[in-house]
Parts: structure tokens; C-alpha cells; sequence
């Protein structure tokens, strides 16, 4: 009796502390959201109040469309992201296969040297990096970003996807041998699509730092054709710092594609995360 | 036998892309920056100095307190993640992990959310929250009684640090939580049984049994938590500027290179003493992460179920 009462007890509290960290971590978010589609005045006088008719007002969000350069902006962003995410893809998943499938000499030491990127931050190079863009007059291309994002998403892509390979049973790739596949086809039409959800895992955790990274575009590529969204949001926000009813849609607009894309892949990225991805 | 002297062309077309991209992006430049923090100009030439230009950065007042500043801040910085993010993060996750709980996958989805978004977004959505002139962080004071708690603490150099690693605490506190999750998830069930048969539940079984069996992964944690913090920039980049204002109370390595390499109002752009920087960062990494793989993971018991 008594131990059934600790125990309603202690699912309350855990309950308790919970919903308050959530609120705790969605409350900035839900405040800046309702605001964004308030009056001016609205959002002073009562920054806590839902919008309603009354104090309902979108010159945020027309003041920022109005800037024309939010889709280009938009645009810059998926094509680099989706790029890079390519080809960290496509070559982590050929380096791993060859890391996992065949025994070689010094397969051990490419292994270390590739993984050798998780621990150390591209970001030290930078000073380099920049040279080298300059001289190969790739300085505000997209080019620039994705092969950037290309080398930073390779180490952690490579080391989780040979992890999953090493779990492919050698039977079907022997059977595949057998049948004459040559060994391009084996990875290509065999491994690919078994290794298919290591792959969108490996795709949630390369996507979030690209998407969101500043460092880069603000180095490589700050002019006006190349800006990711990212990057024009923060220059446009440091130019509109009184005017709150854009800046409340300007990070509005900037939040909610992030936050569908997110609650879509949530699951995966979860699972991804809790099957020792990490480990 | 004889086929196993022949070459095996494909392993070399299967590694040759991602090693010759990361070689090229990532390595070279790694150690072209170690390099160029050897190199100094003077008058027209660019001449190899050794290593004076570390001596310039550690021991030349105008550089040195810049320098011993950033890396002070750094470490608060760092201090306040370890002693904040990371155990808030192991209590969510001990009671998320928990059986029978409803509403699990809610709340590691909510809690999760901040950690997808940039820091553009993080930096500015605090700036307004915390501001004087909007009032929602006085006002919320206000509505508990604690008003006199408020003051303007991005724009003090004695808070604006600790607000600012506060406000990073909030934003990446997901990351523990959803690692240690998958860790106390992957503890098998008997060893829990066997637990609750001597009598052991609750929090005295999570210190007991639940604790030693996950160190591993909070050593990774930490770990991750070091190369992050050591390489931040972002968030005190938006929040604050390249200055690091008020008065450089809140700068850090990365804003510190930032500044160097690029220059900031009058002040132009030194690449050998940014890529000197660099490769202090790079040397402070590198001795934490050999610290940690050698002096503490090496001591961690593991336990295979």
C-alpha cells in the first residue's frame, strides 16, 4: 500500500521536473513566435499574450519579404547543404565498405587517420583553407562551402557507417561473388540499400551543423549571390535591431522550417542516436 | 592462392575520394596553419621565425593579455558546462529512462528541440528575452517576487560570461541527455533485476548500479564538451559581436582568432599571428584529448554484458 503511494508519488515528481525543462526549453522559442504576428505596440505592452485579432499585425513578416533576398538565401542553403550531404554520403559510405569488407595493409592506420577528424575541429585550418580558396579562386562559390562541409561530415560519417557494415552477413555478399558481381556492384546494389538507415542517421547528424554553421559562410563565401541563409539572417537581424516586428519574423521564419524538418526525422534521429551511434 | 598477389584496384577507387577531400580540406590546411604560425613578415619579406611569434602571443603585453584573457574565459566557460549542462542532462535522462514512464518520447523530443537550432537563432531569441527594454526576463522576475534578482546581464562584464555559457548550457543540454539516455537504455535487464533483489531501487540503485556502468559515457561527454566549448564562436559572435563586448569580458579563443585573422575596426588582419592562435587551440585540444584517452578512459572500467 504504502509502496504504491512512493511509487504515484515519484512518477509525479518525475512528471514534474520534466514538464518544467520542457517549458524551460520551448518557452523562448513559443515566445518569440506568438510576438512575431503582433502589433508593434502588442509586443511591448503584453509580451505574453497570444495574438488575437485585436493586437494581430504581419508588417514583420512583409518587412522581411520584402527584402526579396530570403528565398535566394533559402536556396543557397538547401543546395549546399544537400550537395555536401551527397557526397559525405556516397564517399564515407565507400570508404567505410572499404574499411570493413576487405583486409588490407595499413587498413588499421587509414582507419585511425580518417577518424582522426572527430576529435580535431576543421575550424584550425581555417587560415589555410582560406588561402587555398583564394588561390584556386573558389572564394564565394558554393563550391567553396561543399567541399568544406564535404571534408568536415566525412570522419564521423565513415567511422558509424563501417561500424553498421561490419553487421552485413558475408554470405550475401559472398553469394553475390559467386553469381560474378563485380566488387562495385556488390556495394552498389547489395550493401547500398541495407545500410540505408545508418545513412539517414548519418544524414540527420551532417545535416544540423551545415545548415546552421556561420564560421564558413562568413569566411568563404559573404557575398550577396552566395549568402546561406544562416549568415543573411544574422546580418539582416544586426541591421533591424529596432525594428522588432521584423526581427520577430525574421527568427520565426528562420525557426520553423528547421523545427518541421525536425519533428518529421525526429524519430530517426532519436533511434539513431539511442542504437549507440555514439558509442 | 595466386589471386591474392594480384592488386585489388577497388579498395583504392572505394577510399580514394574521401581521403584525398579530407586530406586536402582538412589535413593539409591543419598543418599548413601549423606552419604559417612559424612564418612572420617583416618589411616586404616573409621570413621564418621560429618559434617567436608563440613568444609574442604568451609574453608581449599587448598580445599576452588578450591572449591569457580568452584562454581564461574559455576555461570558465568550459567549467560552467561541466558543472551545469552536463549533470542537468544525466538527471533528465535517469528519469526519462525510467520504465512505465508516459509521455517519454514527448518530452525527449521537446527537450531536444533547442539543439537543432542555430545560433543566430539561440543568440538573438536570448538577447531580446534578456533585454531591459523588452521586459519579459524582469517581468517573469517580477510575477515570483524575485525582481531584485534582475539586472542587465548581458551588458555587464561581470555576468555577461556566465550568461552567455548559461544560455549555451540551454541550448546543447539535449546532446547529453539523449547519450546517456541510450547508455542507461542499453543496460541489460537482469543486472537491473538482480539490483532490485538485494533491494536496491530509486536513486540508490542509479548511484549504486546505474552510475559506474555509464562513466564511459559520460567520459565522452566531457570530451565532446572540451573540443566544443575550446572551438565555440558562434554564440558569442552573434550575441556579442567580434568585440566580445562589454570590454572583452566575454571573449574566447574563437572570437579572439576571429579578430586576428580578420582584423576589426582599425586594426587590420594578422594571418601569422591568427594561424599562431590557431595552433594554440589546436595544441590545447590535442593535450586534452591525449589527457583524456591516456590518463582517464584507459582507468574507466568497461563491462561487457
Amino acid at each position: 500500500m504504502s509502496k504504491s503511494r512512493s511509487h504515484t508519488g515519484r512518477t509525479i515528481a518525475a512528471h514534474a521536473v520534466l514538464l518544467t525543462y520542457t517549458l524551460i526549453a520551448l518557452f523562448p522559442v513559443f515566445v518569440i513566435v506568438i510576438n512575431s504576428f503582433k502589433s508593434r505596440k502588442a509586443i511591448f505592452a503584453d509580451p505574453l499574450a497570444l495574438p488575437s485579432p485585436g493586437n494581430f499585425d504581419a508588417v514583420g513578416y512583409t518587412t522581411v519579404l520584402e527584402q526579396g533576398h530570403v528565398v535566394e538565401y533559402f536556396a543557397n542553403s538547401l543546395i549546399v547543404t544537400v550537395a555536401s550531404l551527397f557526397f559525405v554520403l556516397l564517399f564515407g559510405a565507400m570508404a567505410a565498405f572499404s574499411l570493413s569488407e576487405y583486409r588490407f595493409k595499413g587498413n588499421m592506420l587509414m582507419g585511425l587517420y580518417l577518424a582522426l577528424g572527430i576529435m580535431i575541429p576543421i575550424r584550425l585550418g581555417t587560415v589555410a583553407i582560406l588561402q587555398m580558396m583564394v588561390a584556386g579562386g573558389l572564394v564565394n562559390t558554393r563550391t567553396a562551402l561543399v567541399l568544406v562541409y564535404t571534408a568536415q561530415g566525412l570522419p564521423l560519417a565513415v567511422f558509424i557507417l563501417s561500424e553498421f557494415m561490419k553487421t552485413i552477413s558475408d554470405d550475401l555478399k559472398n553469394a553475390g561473388r559467386i553469381d560474378g558481381l563485380s566488387e562495385y556492384r556488390i556495394f552498389f546494389t547489395l550493401v547500398l540499400p541495407l545500410i540505408r538507415p545508418a545513412m539517414a542517421t548519418v544524414a540527420v547528424f551532417t545535416m544540423i551543423p551545415i545548415w546552421n554553421d556561420l564560421w564558413f559562410p562568413l569566411i568563404l563565401a559573404p557575398s550577396e549571390a552566395t549568402k546561406t541563409i544562416t549568415l543573411g539572417s544574422q546580418i539582416f537581424i544586426g541591421q533591424f535591431v529596432t525594428n522588432w516586428n521584423a526581427v520577430l519574423a525574421a527568427l520565426s521564419l528562420a525557426i520553423i522550417p528547421v523545427l518541421v524538418l525536425y519533428l518529421i526525422f525526429s524519430r530517426q534521429l532519436i533511434s539513431g542516436i539511442t542504437a549507440g551511434a555514439v558509442k | 592462392m595466386a589471386g591474392r598477389k594480384a592488386v585489388r584496384w577497388h579498395i583504392a577507387v572505394f577510399l580514394a575520394p574521401a581521403v584525398l577531400v579530407y586530406t586536402a580540406i582538412m589535413i593539409i590546411p591543419l598543418f599548413g596553419t601549423l606552419n604559417l604560425s612559424l612564418y612572420n613578415v617583416q618589411g616586404e619579406n616573409r621570413i621564418f621565425v621560429g618559434l617567436a611569434n608563440f613568444a609574442t602571443l604568451f609574453g608581449d603585453p599587448r598580445w599576452s593579455a588578450s591572449f591569457w584573457n580568452a584562454l581564461r574565459n574559455n576555461c570558465w566557460f568550459f567549467v560552467i558546462h561541466m558543472l551545469v549542462q552536463n549533470p542537468i542532462g544525466i538527471v533528465l535522462a535517469a528519469i526519462l529512462s525510467s520504465p512505465r514512464l508516459r509521455m517519454a518520447a514527448f518530452y525527449r523530443t521537446a527537450i531536444f528541440i533547442p539543439t537543432i537550432l542555430s545560433f543566430v537563432i539561440v543568440g538573438f531569441v536570448w538577447k531580446l528575452i534578456l533585454s531591459p527594454i523588452w521586459g519579459i526576463a524582469p517581468g517573469m522576475l517580477d510575477a515570483v517576487g524575485l525582481k531584485w534578482l534582475y539586472g542587465p546581464w548581458l551588458g555587464k562584464p561581470d555576468t555577461a560570461l556566465i550568461t552567455l555559457a548559461l544560455v549555451s548550457v540551454w541550448q546543447f543540454v539535449g546532446i547529453p541527455m539523449m547519450l546517456i539516455y541510450a547508455a542507461l537504455l542499453s543496460i541489460p535487464d537482469d543486472v537491473i533485476e538482480a539490483a532490485e533483489m538485494d533491494g536496491l531501487t530509486g536513486w540508490a540503485q542509479f548511484w549504486k548500479i546505474k552510475l559506474p556502468l555509464i562513466l564511459p559515457s559520460i567520459g565522452i561527454i566531457s570530451i565532446l564538451t572540451f573540443v566544443g566549448n575550446f572551438n565555440a564562436f558562434d554564440l558569442i559572435y552573434v550575441a556579442q559581436g567580434a568585440l566580445a563586448g562589454p570590454n572583452f569580458s566575454t571573449d574566447i579563443l574563437g572570437t579572439f582568432l576571429y579578430r586576428t585573422f580578420f582584423g576589426f575596426q582599425l586594426q587590420l588582419g594578422d594571418p601569422h599571428m591568427g594561424a599562431t592562435i590557431a595552433t594554440a587551440m589546436f595544441g590545447i585540444i590535442l593535450v586534452g584529448v591525449c589527457l583524456y584517452l591516456f590518463g582517464i578512459q584507459t582507468r574507466l572500467r568497461r563491462y561487457q554484458f
